[in-house]
């Protein structure tokens, strides 16, 4: 600093901050989201050159109108049944969230994260794929597990971390782990298992597999390293994967903007990489179905990867730790111009006269008795707060295959030591 | 003075060190409008401006190496890693950057740069918010380490460590933000306005990298710790009734031989505590150090007191963390050999 040049001809340079439109008091305003018509946009064969999309990544993929009607070339053209299950999942998932957000706050977990308004990105798109793909998710796609038909008492004793929990009270709540239904082990750390969905794709085309990998990132999370691994070797090795990017506008306090979203799209991504990229409403559930279809097509056809920007609003708080209304207008969700996913696709069926409002309202009250059942069952064995999981032996186990020596002695070390605490 | 808790000492530290020197920065994930998600870094950009506290993107690579850069360019940048637990994508730019830019310039370039980030567990944080890597750090060649263990030192530490011409790790033990937990986990916390080292200058100050504190006066037993094992050490010790000598050695990397020493000599007896996992963590140095320095003060063998070597579990926290009970056997332990 001290042997800066005197140039007194030259403008003195500063440092650009993104910064939010508008801050807590200030007005919602969402003014400046440029929303192209549903149905405007065309869809190239999902054979085609990469580059074909590439006029696609600044705009926005949309099915659903205004009016509740499926418009336009990306129509997924789903049959009532289809439509119905995915508006049941999205359904289901908003009251789950909501019931294990309550539990939090009653004390009987640490930690939980809703997904609200962001259940078409994982619902709709799982049922787009097939059953035994393998989907990478983060935190807030646990639409994925309810999508796939995971038990609902398994997925609340995880967040309980009690008897039940099938990962032994290991993981936070919300990481959940099931290779059975096609859901990678969650990890804490940012970012990590998108090039690993990669990787998974890269082995099921060396071993001539069909199946294709779904990974998920959020906004925040794409300025990480392993985004560029992912697409860089997505790209190289044309990996049967679908990245997506749920673009929620938020990571914690921090808008897209900080994450490169105030330069370009997210979607806008996949140019430099050379591959697929689509940006999509994610909150049409239509649209999502239609660019995950397309994506999962173009990928078992063996043409490589899609990125997939999921354009949406991250309704409620980053997670129980979180307050938004101290960095963001309050009720900005409620504001968000393309409207709720469960919302526009009740809709839908409702014009195409495949449901109606006492039909919604009987499955809302069937759901909600559902999860309360579920969460009584689950309780049973036991909360975080009342009777967590705790086999102390098995703190030491699967950190290895077999235990090494010093694991045996620190296992019976811990015993002797629980023994004294009884004491 | 003013009564602080540890999150506002080190909020004090950043508000002096950025009136005193302008070319102090802060960035980090969620550092700016928000003030951090443990409140560290509140009312700095309201207050001195987004030039000088800002957001940065979620990579902790990008976030030290443009630290790196700012320092190269003369800054003292303070970055904030949001939790230890996720510092290793910065790690290459830490081990092989930072570390060895003074060496490797043979002095041309040095980089007075702070790298804070909370860290620890307590918290029912499971494997990715609890953890402790210190000795990852202090095994690198280049980089000083520093954990404070109260609101004083903290601040003073903290100032130090912006003010070092050389890069620093400082681990802030997150579960002791609010009070000094001793690891009694089903009594309540006493908030840390009840305690002594909670009366924090207003102004500037330091306390010295690389020199320890005696925590506890004592005769019968060396117990060397850091951060919220110093409390933890304190609290066994009264309950029962051993009367240890209680060595916060508050820097790691360079450590304070001459504490260590002085205190082994007179007691005979030494624990090394530390909440990290056992396998290479610090307490295997520290008690390398203390065999080949006072082994022939040595009554009994050095004792290690640490987390298992496994990773953090969430729902058995309390069994997984070194706490009261585990500490008190060792102790008893090493008193009897
Ligand atoms: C490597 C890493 N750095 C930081 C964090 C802390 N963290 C957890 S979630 C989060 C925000 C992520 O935002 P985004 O990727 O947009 O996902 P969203 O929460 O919006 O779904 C941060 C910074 C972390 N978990 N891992
Ligand atoms: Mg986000």
């Amino acid at each position: 600093m001290n042997d800066r040049p005197e140039r007194p001809n030259r403008p003195a340079l500063s440092l650009h901050v993104p910064e939010p439109g508008a801050r807590p008091g200030d007005p919602v305003d969402f003014s400046h989201i440029a929303i192209p018509a549903a149905g405007s946009v065309r869809r190239p064969d999902p054979h085609a050159p990469a580059s074909e999309t590439h006029a696609l990544v600044a705009t926005l993929v949309r099915v659903l109108d205004e009016e509740g009607r499926a418009v336009g070339p990306w129509d997924p053209k789903l049959d009532a049944d289809t439509l119905r299950r995915i508006l049941r999942d999205m359904m289901l998932v908003r009251v789950y969230d909501d019931r294990m957000y309550r539990a939090q706050r009653q004390g009987k977990t640490s930690f939980y994260m809703k997904s609200t308004g962001e259940e078409a990105v994982a619902v709709a798109a799982t049922h787009a794929l097939d059953r035994d793909d393998m989907t990478f998710p983060t935190y807030r796609q646990q639409g994925i597990l309810i999508a796939r038909d995971y038990p609902l008492v398994t997925m609340m004793c995880q967040v309980y971390s009690n008897k039940g929990d099938p990962l032994k009270g290991r993981q936070l709540p919300i990481m959940y782990a099931s290779k059975a239904h096609g859901f990678f082990t969650i990890s804490g750390n940012l970012a990590t298992q998108y090039p690993q969905a990669v990787g998974w794709a890269m082995g099921s085309a060396i071993a001539g597999d069909s199946r294709i990998a779904s990974a998920y990132i959020g906004d925040g999370s794409t300025a990480e390293g392993d985004f560029h691994a992912a697409c860089t070797f997505a790209g190289v090795y044309r990996a049967p994967v679908i990245l997506n990017v749920v673009n929620n506008q938020w990571a914690i306090s921090t808008f897209s903007g900080i994450a490169g979203g105030e330069l370009t799209t997210f979607a806008a991504r996949a140019v430099g990489y050379g591959i697929a990229g689509l940006r999509v409403d994610g909150n049409d559930a239509l649209a999502v179905y239609a660019a995950t279809r397309w994506a999962a097509d173009r990928a078992r056809a063996n043409l490589g990867p899609t990125l997939i920007e999921l354009f949406t609003y991250r309704v409620e708080g980053h997670s129980t730790s979180d307050d938004p209304s101290v960095y963001r207008p309050q009720n900005a969700g409620a504001a968000w111009p393309l409207g709720d996913p469960v919302e526009r696709l009740k809709r839908h069926l409702v014009a195409l006269g495949e449901w109606d409002e006492a039909r919604h309202q009987a499955q809302h009250e069937a759901l909600d008795a559902e999860v309360r059942a579920a969460q009584k069952e689950a309780e049973r064995q036991g909360t975080l707060q009342s009777d967590p999981y705790q086999d102390i032996p098995s703190m030491f186990e699967e950190v290895f295959a077999e235990l090494p020596w010093h694991l045996k002695e620190q296992q019976a070390q811990a015993l002797a030591e629980a023994e004294a605490k009884r004491a | 003075m003013s009564v602080m808790n540890m999150i506002q000492a080190l909020n004090s530290a950043h508000k002096v060190m950025f009136e005193r020197d302008p070319t102090t920065v802060v960035l980090g994930e969620d550092v700016g409008y928000f003030g951090g998600v443990f409140r560290v870094t509140e009312g700095l950009q309201r207050d001195y401006g987004k030039q000088r506290c800002f957001d940065a993107p979620i990579s902790e690579n990008g976030i030290v190496a443009v630290a790196v850069g700012m320092a190269a360019y003369g800054l003292k940048p303070i970055a904030e890693i949001q939790f230890a637990d996720y510092i290793y994508p910065g790690f290459d730019q830490i081990v092989s950057e930072a570390a060895r830019m003074r060496y490797r310039s043979a002095g041309d370039w040095s980089l007075p740069m702070v790298i804070r980030s909370p860290y620890g567990g307590g918290i029912f944080g499971g494997q990715t918010h609890s953890q402790s890597p210190e000795a990852l750090f202090a095994h690198i060649a280049g980089i000083k380490t520093v954990i404070p263990s109260n609101p004083y030192d903290a601040k003073g530490l903290l100032i130090a460590a912006i003010e070092d011409p050389d890069p620093v790790v400082f681990f802030e033990p997150k579960r002791i933000y609010n009070g000094p937990f001793d690891g009694y986990y089903e009594r309540p916390v006493t908030p840390w306005a009840k305690h002594p080292a909670a009366e924090v200058p207003d102004g500037h100050y330091t306390v010295p990298l690389g020199k320890a504190a005696v925590a506890r006066e004592g005769e019968e037993v060396t117990i060397l710790a850091y951060g919220t094992m110093v409390h933890v050490a304190l609290a066994t010790a009264e309950a029962n009734g051993i009367d240890a000598e209680v060595i916060d050695l508050r820097s790691i990397v360079p450590v304070d031989i001459e504490a260590i020493e002085t205190s082994v000599r007179k007691t005979g007896r030494c624990v090394v505590f530390h909440e990290a996992t056992r396998t290479a963590g610090f307490g295997a140095e520290l008690a390398a150090l203390v065999q080949e320095r006072c082994f022939y003060h040595l009554e009994a063998p050095v004792a290690r007191v640490t987390g298992w070597d496994t990773p953090y579990p969430h729902s058995m926290e309390w069994a997984y963390f070194p706490g009261p009970v585990r500490l008190g056997l060792a102790l008893k332990k090493t008193l009897e050999d």
